[in-house]
């Protein structure tokens, strides 16, 4: 059922090096090829289009749900998944696409996410993507994610796409109520003529809601990234967006940051650079006997961590 | 041994009037094989740039530079460190996501040491330090220590420490002079030491003054901290300042 390619792209996305213990849909080339369910955490396909709802039953902790896609023909998969996350549970979700391209048509996967965090509910969403394969076909992916957090819910996402996507438009919007949380963190490299833009878009609508958006990215080569970070603060709240961008060769990065506030008790910070790598950096690394080369790719493993 | 023979640097200036600066001039230098030396002077004078010019960060416009008689003037960073020679900065970079345990197994490389020591020496608890990113979390002489712990983590032919005590007001002076005693012990690695402390100073083999770019006298520490005593009790303020000041205005305290 699954093959070497299948399972390295498994191991990319998910860190998975096999079928997954506890809930998991794995969903190959817009069929879905394994599917398992556990007591507190179900899987349904949807009726009326294509995309599965996940049902987290209130109270479940410490469980996790696998839902990897990976392509490996040319195709355009298009999928709706719906996450309901039970009051007071807490889960980790790790989705993620790979895409494996040998030809020269384009493989594209365009994913909507929809969840909603329910009062006091936990939940860490991991989404990797990646692409390999040889062929000059574009590997595109658009994610659009779209999180209500009730009242007392945390929500975290790490967003993670190094290499591989050519082109790729995130979307992610978010809405925060009373007392809710919501802490982002993306990492982005790009290289060769790819291009990606993040959109994300924070509503903090609720007494006492925070968000934290920590975004870091590297554009090489030729490849263009565009961000645009927008929070909107409608009550007493607090967010903070700090955009971190190292850039190369002769690429191009736009950060484009938009912070509005309708009440005077939201405080809003938005913090936004964009630089090559530190000449110090690189010369305290090769003081110690690194090459360039290696000093450049130590500074930009970690800034990307 | 380093030597430095008849070694000009010259910068391009800031400005764009094509405005280039010398920083050193005709330096004739040599450090011989495990002995402490302190390079002292005014700020600006050029202690750092010959530091910088043995680690091959500024590159000679004259001169050369030997180590061990072998000519290393067209060697890079990175191969005059894999030949030994190493440089603590003045100002040590932070770096986003590199461990301290990171940073000093990249410093020992094959070099086998254990890193609890290292952070020992420098007067930090492993403990506390080891998993921590080198950011902004990270204060002045924290920074400062792990920079010096990187650098005995290697096994050099010369280390050079530029400023090593700066902004470490409490580390007791004693474990830092032990610290640079044992180094030049362990692995007979000439060092030299740039400082303004006269508890630096005690340590020196030689101590090398430095000013306006250029090497202005070569002497040992009993008349350099002479001459410091000489100073501070001829410096009487209520005259005319024997270092230019004038009366009750500059040095009045």
């Amino acid at each position: 059922m699954l093959n070497a390619v299948d399972k390295n792209l498994l191991e990319q996305v998910a860190d998975l090096h096999k079928i997954p213990q506890g809930a998991y849909n794995i969903r190959k080339n817009g069929q879905g090829v394994g599917r398992n369910t556990t007591a507190n955490i179900d899987i349904v396909t949807k009726g009326d289009k294509p995309g599965i709802d996940i049902i987290i039953k209130p109270g479940t902790k410490g469980e996790s749900v696998h839902i990897p896609v990976i392509l490996s023909e040319t195709m355009n998969d298009m999928v709706y998944n719906t996450f309901e996350i039970g009051e007071d549970s807490d889960v980790v979700i790790v989705a993620g696409c790979g895409i494996h391209n040998m030809s020269s048509e384009k493989s594209q996967h365009d994913g909507v996410h929809e969840f909603f965090v329910r009062k006091g509910a936990h939940v860490k969403y991991i989404e990797k993507h990646y692409g390999e394969g040889d062929g000059s076909g574009a590997r595109v992916l658009n994610p659009k994610t779209i999180i209500e957090v009730e009242e007392d819910g945390v929500a975290e996402l790490e967003m993670i796409q190094i290499k591989g996507v050519d082109r790729t438009i995130r979307d992610t919007e978010v809405k925060l109520h009373k007392n809710a949380r919501l802490i982002v963190s993306e990492r982005l490299l790009t290289y060769l003529d790819q291009t990606a833009e993040s959109n994300i878009t924070v509503e903090l609508l609720g007494e006492d809601s925070s968000a934290q958006i920590i975004s870091r990215s590297v554009a090489q080569n030729d490849s263009k990234q565009v961000f645009h970070l927008n929070m909107r603060g409608f009550a007493k709240c607090r967010g903070h967006i700090q955009c971190d961008s190292i850039i190369m060769h002769n690429a191009q990065v736009s950060s484009i940051p938009e912070i509005t506030a309708f009440h005077s008790d939201a405080e809003l910070i938005h913090e936004a650079a964009i630089g090559k790598i530190a000449s110090e950096q690189l010369i305290k690394l090769m003081s110690l006997g690194l090459s360039e080369t290696e000093a450049e790719n130590t500074v930009l493993k970690g800034f990307l961590k | 041994m380093l030597e430095m023979i008849n070694v000009d640097v010259t910068l391009d200036g800031d400005s764009g009037d094509n405005g280039q600066v010398q920083v050193l001039k005709n330096i004739n230098l040599t450090l011989e094989n495990k002995k402490i030396y302190v390079m002292t002077g005014p700020n600006g004078g050029g202690k750092s740039s010959i530091a910088k010019a043995i680690m091959g960060i500024y590159h000679p416009t004259k001169g050369k530079i030997l180590l061990d008689g072998k000519d290393i003037t067209d060697k890079g960073i990175s191969e005059r460190a894999q030949l030994g020679v190493g440089y603590a900065f003045q100002q040590p970079p932070r770096f986003k996501g590199l461990k301290v345990k990171e940073l000093l197994k990249l410093a020992a490389g094959s070099n086998d040491v254990n890193q609890c020591d290292l952070l020992y020496d420098v007067g930090l608890c492993a403990q506390d330090y080891l998993e921590r990113d080198i950011n902004s979390s990270f204060s002045g002489g924290e920074l400062k220590r792990i920079e010096i712990a990187s650098i005995l983590a290697r096994n050099l032919k010369i280390a050079v420490f530029d400023e090593p005590e700066a902004g470490i007001d409490l580390w007791s002076f004693q474990r830092l002079s032990e610290t640079f005693e044992n180094m030049n012990e362990k692995y007979d690695t000439t060092i030299v030491i740039i400082s303004h402390q006269e508890r630096i100073l005690r340590l020196a083999d030689q101590v090398i003054l430095v000013a306006n770019g250029e090497i202005s006298e070569i002497t040992s520490k009993q008349k350099i901290l002479k001459d410091i005593e000489r100073l501070d009790s001829e410096c009487l303020c209520k005259e005319d300042c024997n270092r230019g000041g004038r009366v009750n205005v500059e040095c009045s305290r």
